[in-house]
């Protein structure tokens, strides 16, 4: 059996996943970056972008992360972001429209945000 | 029905109508501390993690961060008091106002210029009734507070620890809040969030943990600048739920007197009811038998 890291995708006002994987990729604001176990004592800052979690069972979990931290030490792997989304949560649909509307009004931040939901949800 | 006897059935009724308006009080506010103690134990990972974050960068690196060292002589500093938006919640508002005074006190005995922001109705009302200056206030989601609120309130207080003191900049952040012990006990207290304390953010991660050589992406000082914002934002959330429970807390408390002391006076009404009621009772026998031997006598007296 490969080696193991323990993940916990933490939002600000609850816990969205935690449990046994063996490839984290995130994004940092210096590119992404792939945490296997073992990995040397980390702490980044994450971009919104999607994260990909390869659980130890073989599945793979994606989520949705706008803003946050990641940290890495003793083999367990925080990933802290204010807003976390997986992917199966999100709503396609709902986020198309805010897609269009966030295109239409430019705002910038929201597009970009809902761009990263919508290529978390296709990527599952 | 005598005078006497329609009042006290009255008050009887209008008592016992408030009687049961507080006991909805006390169980709404029941149901809601369950709540907001959820809400913060769900926000507890988060917290944690972070504090453990930002232990780490303070200690593992020798980086100079403006949010993290102390200004030599600090001339102006900001205080945050978290207040409710709704009273009938007893001595909570009245307790962490007097707290935020006495706190404001101290740092302007230290020679220290004091901004107050303001979270909550009860505080503002209290503050404008005095013709104090507000620096800013926020209302409206004191019942329920959201992470969005916590950044809210956070944004003018970052950016102000963020300028310069000569600018309007301040040189720390307090705040004052309720913190929730248990079902009965609230008690109001304040603490400075920035600049941290790095041995007291220490003492609250987990004891006997040895902390790793982080490798900081991109760097410390990037690391550090994300960070301590969000660590603000979570405390800032945190204290805001935690008064939230408190509120609740105390308003069950406040109710459930309410409730107990409108029981006690139904009691004591139907007792002085029952008495007049048979006062009345009395006085109409007597007034029968009165009447009654009159009529005898002068029966008696007409037929001699």
């Amino acid at each position: 059996m490969a080696a193991e890291l323990h993940v916990a995708l933490v939002a600000a006002d609850r816990e969205v996943w935690s449990g046994e994987a063996t490839l984290v990729v995130a994004r940092t604001t210096s590119g992404d970056i792939g945490v296997m176990p073992g990995h040397q004592p980390l702490l980044g800052v994450l971009e919104s972008g999607p994260v990909t979690i390869r659980t130890s069972e073989g599945g793979t979990v994606v989520a949705a992360v706008h803003g946050g931290f990641v940290s890495f030490a003793d083999n367990k792997l925080s990933l802290l972001a204010e807003i976390a989304e997986l992917s199966d949560e999100i709503d396609v649909q709902r986020t198309e429209r805010e897609l269009e509307r966030a295109k239409a009004e430019g705002d910038a931040a929201a597009e970009r945000r809902a761009d990263v939901r919508l290529r978390a949800a296709a990527a599952s | 029905m005598g005078a006497q006897l329609r009042v006290y059935k009255r008050r009887i009724r209008s008592v016992t109508a408030t009687k049961k308006i507080t006991k909805a009080m006390e169980m709404i506010a029941a149901s809601r501390v369950v709540k907001a103690q959820r809400k913060v134990a769900a926000s507890t990972p988060y917290a944690q993690e972070l504090t453990r974050a930002v232990t780490a960068v303070g200690t593992g690196s020798n980086t100079k961060h403006p949010l993290t060292t102390e200004t030599d002589n600090p001339t102006r500093a900001a205080v945050l008091l978290l207040t409710s938006d709704r009273g009938l919640a007893g001595a909570f508002n009245s307790n962490a106002i007097k707290t935020a005074e006495q706190l404001t006190e101290r740092l302007e005995r230290d020679g220290k210029q004091v901004d107050t922001y303001i979270v909550g109705r009860r505080g503002v009302a209290h503050y404008n009734f005095r013709e104090r200056t507000i620096a800013e206030s926020f209302t409206g989601f004191t019942d329920e507070p959201s992470y969005a609120d916590a950044k809210k309130v956070a944004a003018p207080l970052i950016e102000a620890i963020e300028k310069e003191t000569a600018e309007g900049g301040v040189d720390e952040l307090h705040i004052v809040f309720t913190e929730f012990v248990s079902m009965m006990t609230q008690t109001a207290l304040d603490a400075r969030l920035l600049p941290l304390r790095l041995e007291e953010v220490a003492q609250e991660a987990p004891k006997g943990e040895i902390l790793p050589l982080y490798d900081f992406e991109p760097s410390a000082e990037d690391v550090l600048d994300a960070l301590l914002p969000r660590y603000v934002e979570s405390r800032i959330y945190n204290a805001l739920l935690q008064s939230a429970a408190s509120k609740h807390a105390a308003t069950r408390r406040a109710m459930k007197s309410a409730t107990d002391n409108a029981g006690e006076l139904i009691n004591t009404l139907s007792r002085l009811a029952n008495a007049a009621r048979q006062a009345e009772i009395t006085q109409e026998i007597s007034e029968i038998v009165g009447g009654a031997s009159a009529l005898a006598d002068a029966t008696a007296g007409s037929d001699r």
